[in-house]
C-alpha cells in the first residue's frame, strides 16, 4: 500500500512545486528573500529615502516635501565646520594609518620569528580586538591620560622627575589629544592587522627562502625586502584599505574620549566627519542636512575606494 | 662579517648553516627579540590590569598622589553597588546587549548562509542581477548612512526599541560573499546524493550544507556577536531610553555624569568587557580564521 503510494508519486503525480525547474526558483527565491527584503528595507529604501530628504528641509521632521533643491548640499560644503572635519579625518589618517601599518607588520614578524611562546604573544596582541571603543576610552581617558597627578602618564612623568602636570586631553599646544586617540585605536586594532599580515606571511613559499640561501643572498632585510614584502603586497594593501576606511569612520573614541553623548566637552577639538554628521542629524535633528552629509561621505568612500583599485589594479585581490 | 648576516632568520626561521661567532650573536639577538616581546606584552596587558586594579579601589587609592600598584583590600561591593544602585542600569544594560549580539550572531549568519547557498547552488536564470544587488551594497559602509537609516527605522517606529538597534544590521553583504565562495567549493557528489534521496533544497541545506558549513559559520558569527556586543554609534542613536541602552551606551553616560564615580566606571568597563575576553579566549581558533577572511576585503 504504501509503496504504491510512493512510486505513485515518484512517476504519475509529481506536484509542479516539486518539478525541477520550478522547485529551483521557488527555492532560490525563497532562500535569498530575507537577505534581499533586508537589504531592501534597510539599505536600498534609506538610500532612497535619504536622497529624497537631503533635497527637503527636514527641520524636526522625517517628512519629504518641503523641497529646497542642492541647498543641504551646498550649506554642508560650504560649511566650514565640515571642512574640518574631513581635515579633521585627514591628520588623523595621517597618524593612524602608517602607524598601524608598520607595527602590526612589525608584530606579525616578530611573532613569527620565535618558536617558543608564539602562540602566546599572538593572543596577547590580539586580545585588544574584544575590547569595545567605549571601554577602551574609559582606560585612556580616566586612566592614562588623566589630566589630574593620578593618571598614569602624569605618574610616569614624575618618576622621572617632572613636576608638571598635563591635560592630555584639553590642552591644544601641543595638541596631545591626539596621541591619546592614536595610541587608543592603535592598541585596539594593531592585533587585528598583525593575524591580516601573519595570514600572509603563511602563504609564502618557504622555499624561495631556501633557494634565496642557496643563491648566496644575504639574509634578514635582503629577503625581506626581495621576497616577503614583495609577496605581502595584496595584504599590505588591504591592510592599509581597510585601516583607512576604519579611520574615516571614525566616531566612538572620540566623542568618548573628546566629548561625551550629553555634552559637548572638548569635542570641537577634533571632531571626525561621523561626529559632526551625528550633531547634525541628531543635536540639531536635521535630517536633511544629515542625510546630504551621508552621501557626501558615500561618495568620497566610494572614490577613494576606485581610486585605490586604479592605482593597484582590479582584480588583485588575495 | 657585518651585523647583517647575524639577522638570518629573523623572519623565516630559515635554518642556514652558520659559523662559530656568529652563533653566539644569534642567540644574543634571539634574547633581544624575547626581551622585547616580554616589554610589549607588559604594554599590551596593561590597560587590563588598569581596569582590574581601578575597579577593586576605592576612589581615593586611586585618586592618590602615590601610584598604588594594588588595592590593600580588594573593593568587590564597587561591582555588587554596580547591580543595586538604582541610578545605574548595568543590569538592563548587559542583558539588551546580550540580547543583541545573540540575534545578530543566529540571524546574520543564517541569512547570509542561505543567501550564499542559493546564490552558489540553486540554478535560477536572474541569478546575476541578485549577486549584484547585494555586492552593491558592499560600495556604502553602513556607519556613514546611519541618517538616512535612522530616518527609515524611526518611521517603522524601531527608536528606542531592541528590534530597531538589531535588525538593521542582520543582513550583510560581505558575509554573503564569503559564504557563496564557500560554497562553491563544496563538493557536489554530496549535494548530488541528497538530491536523488528525494531532498528538497530545504532538505539538502537543512541536513548536509549547514552542519558541514559550522566553521565558517562559527568564524563568522563570533565576529559578528563581537562587533555587535561592542557596536556603540547605531545603538545610542536608537537607544537612549532606559530600557533599550545597551552596555556600551551604559558606560559611555558614566563618562559624562557630572561627578564620575571612578571605581563603579572601572567595575562597570570589568563587567562590560569581561564577557568577551572570555568568548575570545575560547573561540580565539575561529575568530582568527574570521579575520583572515576579512582580509580579503580589500
Amino acid at each position: 500500500m504504501e509503496a504504491a503510494e510512493r512510486a505513485d508519486v515518484y512517476v504519475a503525480k509529481v506536484p509542479w512545486w516539486r518539478q525541477s525547474r520550478w522547485e529551483a526558483t521557488i527555492a532560490f527565491l525563497l532562500f535569498i528573500a530575507p537577505m534581499i527584503i533586508g537589504l531592501g528595507i534597510f539599505t536600498f529604501l534609506p538610500i532612497g529615502w535619504g536622497l529624497l530628504i537631503s533635497f527637503s528641509d527636514a527641520r524636526n521632521t522625517i517628512s519629504i516635501g518641503n523641497w529646497v533643491g542642492f541647498d543641504n548640499y551646498v550649506d554642508i560644503l560650504s560649511n566650514a565646520e565640515f571642512r574640518d572635519s574631513l581635515v579633521t579625518f585627514a591628520i588623523f589618517a595621517v597618524f593612524i594609518v602608517p602607524i598601524t601599518f608598520f607595527f602590526s607588520l612589525g608584530l606579525a614578524l616578530l611573532v613569527n620569528s620565535v618558536g617558543f611562546g608564539r602562540g602566546f604573544f599572538r593572543s596577547v596582541f590580539f586580545i585588544p580586538t574584544a575590547i569595545s571603543y567605549v571601554v577602551a576610552s574609559i582606560v585612556w581617558k580616566m586612566g592614562i591620560f588623566s589630566g589630574l597627578p593620578y593618571g598614569f602618564a602624569n605618574m610616569v612623568l614624575y618618576w622621572f622627575g617632572s613636576d608638571r602636570v598635563i591635560a592630555w586631553i584639553g590642552e591644544t599646544d601641543p595638541p596631545y589629544y591626539w596621541l591619546v586617540l592614536v595610541t587608543c585605536r592603535l592598541w585596539l586594532q594593531v592585533g587585528f592587522y598583525m593575524i591580516i599580515f601573519l595570514a600572509g606571511l603563511q602563504e609564502i613559499d618557504r622555499s624561495l627562502y631556501e633557494a634565496a640561501a642557496v643563491d648566496g643572498a644575504q639574509s634578514g632585510w635582503t629577503t625581506f625586502w626581495t621576497i616577503t614584502f614583495p609577496l605581502l603586497r595584496n595584504t599590505s594593501i588591504a591592510v592599509l584599505l581597510l585601516n583607512f576606511i576604519a579611520a574615516f569612520q571614525a566616531f566612538d573614541e572620540f566623542i568618548n574620549i573628546l566629548g561625551g553623548v550629553g555634552s559637548s566637552g572638548n569635542i570641537s577639538l577634533a571632531r571626525p566627519p561621523l561626529v559632526y554628521l551625528y550633531q547634525i542629524a541628531m543635536g540639531q535633528q536635521d535630517y536633511g542636512r544629515g542625510s546630504a552629509g551621508a552621501f557626501i561621505l558615500t561618495a568620497i568612500i566610494i572614490f577613494v575606494t576606485i581610486v585605490q583599485g586604479r592605482i593597484f589594479g582590479f582584480g588583485q585581490r588575495s | 662579517m657585518s651585523m647583517r648576516t647575524t639577522r638570518d632568520d629573523q623572519w623565516g626561521e630559515l635554518q642556514t648553516p652558520t659559523v662559530g661567532r656568529s652563533q653566539a650573536l644569534r642567540w644574543i639577538l634571539l634574547g633581544l627579540r624575547y626581551a622585547l616581546l616580554l616589554a610589549l606584552t607588559m604594554v599590551f596587558l596593561f590597560p587590563f590590569y588598569l581596569i582590574i586594579r581601578n575597579s577593586l579601589m576605592t576612589q581615593p587609592e586611586i585618586t592618590s598622589f602615590e601610584w598604588i600598584w594594588w588595592p590593600e583590600e580588594m573593593q568587590w561591593s564597587n561591582f555588587t553597588d554596580l547591580f543595586e544602585n538604582s541610578e545605574i542600569d548595568m543590569a538592563t544594560g548587559l542583558r539588551n546587549s546580550a540580547i543583541i549580539a545573540v540575534v545578530n550572531l543566529i540571524f546574520q549568519t543564517l541569512f547570509a548562509s542561505m543567501a550564499g547557498y542559493a546564490l552558489a547552488r540553486i540554478p535560477f536564470r536572474g541569478k546575476g542581477i541578485f549577486f549584484a544587488i547585494i555586492l552593491l551594497t558592499l560600495m556604502v559602509p553602513a556607519a556613514v548612512t546611519f541618517v538616512p537609516t535612522y530616518v527609515v527605522v524611526a518611521e517603522l517606529g524601531g527608536v528606542n526599541t531592541l528590534w530597531g538597534i538589531v535588525v538593521p544590521g542582520l543582513f550583510s553583504a560581505f558575509a554573503t560573499f564569503l559564504f557563496r565562495q564557500f560554497y562553491l567549493d563544496f563538493p557536489s557528489e554530496i549535494e548530488e546524493a541528497a538530491r536523488l534521496d528525494g531532498n528538497s533544497y530545504f532538505g539538502v541545506y537543512w541536513r548536509m550544507i549547514l552542519p558541514n558549513s559550522l566553521g565558517i559559520m562559527a568564524a563568522l558569527g563570533v565576529l559578528s556577536f563581537i562587533g555587535s556586543w561592542n557596536a556603540f554609534l547605531w545603538p545610542v542613536i536608537i537607544g537612549q531610553s532606559r530600557d533599550s541602552q545597551t552596555v556600551q551606551v551604559v558606560l559611555s553616560s558614566f563618562l559624562t555624569a557630572q561627578t564620575i564615580n571612578l571605581p563603579a566606571l572601572f567595575a562597570g568597563a570589568a563587567v562590560g568587557a569581561a564577557p568577551l575576553v572570555i568568548v575570545f579566549l575560547i573561540m580565539q581558533r575561529y575568530i582568527v580564521q574570521g579575520v583572515r577572511m576579512s582580509g580579503i576585503k580589500g
